[in-house]
């Protein structure tokens, strides 16, 4: 088992696991998310209280619900590279956070698109606002960390220890429209019991969630290999890499 | 057609938050295979 899993944290296997993962992440990706999308924006029927407004949905929720598991994906990986110094993990923490940090800001923005129609203002300090905002901070904050720190190994590691201690905000987001008086409606899929949405509207919304999921996979992967790629400079197996990317 | 591009009086809120995301997709496309290139550019002129 630990011999298996060395194996697979050494650079060279997880570039190549990644070669050979990414392509299916991005067919998955892109086959969800055509479905999703355009199903969500032509054949889904409108919402009966906020007509064809709620069609944001199909984006809102799957960039928020990302921007929270990456984070907590991060904050695991910062946890297994603070402890165990597996480069792997510092690469994976390194190149997770420019993309959580781009889906929260997309689920801030779209949020204030959806929020302009139907509440008035493009934006409020209410607790889930606030709490995504810091979310995107924390994010800045980490990309801010790495690249400020010039050793590359240490930068990954302040990295991962920021992750560990901001993924409290995580929760905090999540629970903050039960915990206070929210503008923000409350959970639809992610809680207890059956979602209070129909299946024409279901769908679509798992189809895109699954989606950006496998985007985010991708992207990633191929992030992951840029930074392994770096840090491994002047090995043989990258020797190798440029050898072949030349041809 | 020209009903559904008017999203119910929307249009602006609902392709504003598709095309915001349209961006978000391809900025993650682009990015890592900048990267990539100027990565390999990098490490075989070290060679």
């Amino acid at each position: 088992m630990w011999t298996w899993f060395h194996r697979l944290a050494s650079p060279p296997t997880a570039y190549r696991l990644a070669d050979r993962l990414a392509p299916w992440f991005g067919i998955a990706a892109l086959l969800l998310l055509a479905y999703g999308i355009v199903d969500g924006l032509a054949f889904a029927p409108p919402d009966y209280q906020q007509g064809d407004a709620y069609r944001i949905i199909f984006v809102h929720v799957p960039a928020a619900a990302l921007s929270l598991a990456l984070f907590t994906y991060m904050a695991i990986a910062g946890a297994i590279a603070v402890v165990w110094r597996i480069k792997l993990m510092e690469c994976l923490v390194v190149a997770t956070a420019p993309v959580g940090a781009s889906f929260t800001a997309l689920a801030l923005l779209t949020g204030m698109l959806w929020g302009k129609p139907m509440w008035g203002a493009y934006w409020v300090w209410d607790a889930r606002l606030t709490s995504e905002l810091i979310l995107l901070f924390l994010y800045m904050g980490v990309i801010g960390l790495n690249a400020a720190i010039e050793d590359p190994r240490a930068a990954a590691r302040a990295c991962g220890l920021l992750a560990i201690v901001g993924v409290i905000n995580v929760p905090i987001v999540h629970y903050s429209v039960d915990w206070w008086n929210s503008l923000h409606q409350g959970a639809t899929i992610l809680k207890l019991g059956k979602p209070d949405i129909s299946p024409a509207m279901a769908h679509p919304l798992y189809a895109c969630l699954l989606g950006f999921f496998m985007f985010a996979g991708y992207v990633i992967l191929r992030r992951m290999q840029n930074e392994l790629l770096l840090r491994e400079r002047g090995t043989a197996w990258v020797r190798e890499r440029i050898g072949v990317a030349r041809v | 057609m020209s009903e559904w591009l008017k999203m119910g009086g929307y249009a602006v809120y609902v392709w504003g938050s598709f095309g915001l995301t349209a961006a978000v997709l391809i900025w993650n496309l682009w990015m890592p295979r900048l990267r990539r290139s100027a990565i390999m550019k990098e490490l075989s002129s070290e060679e």
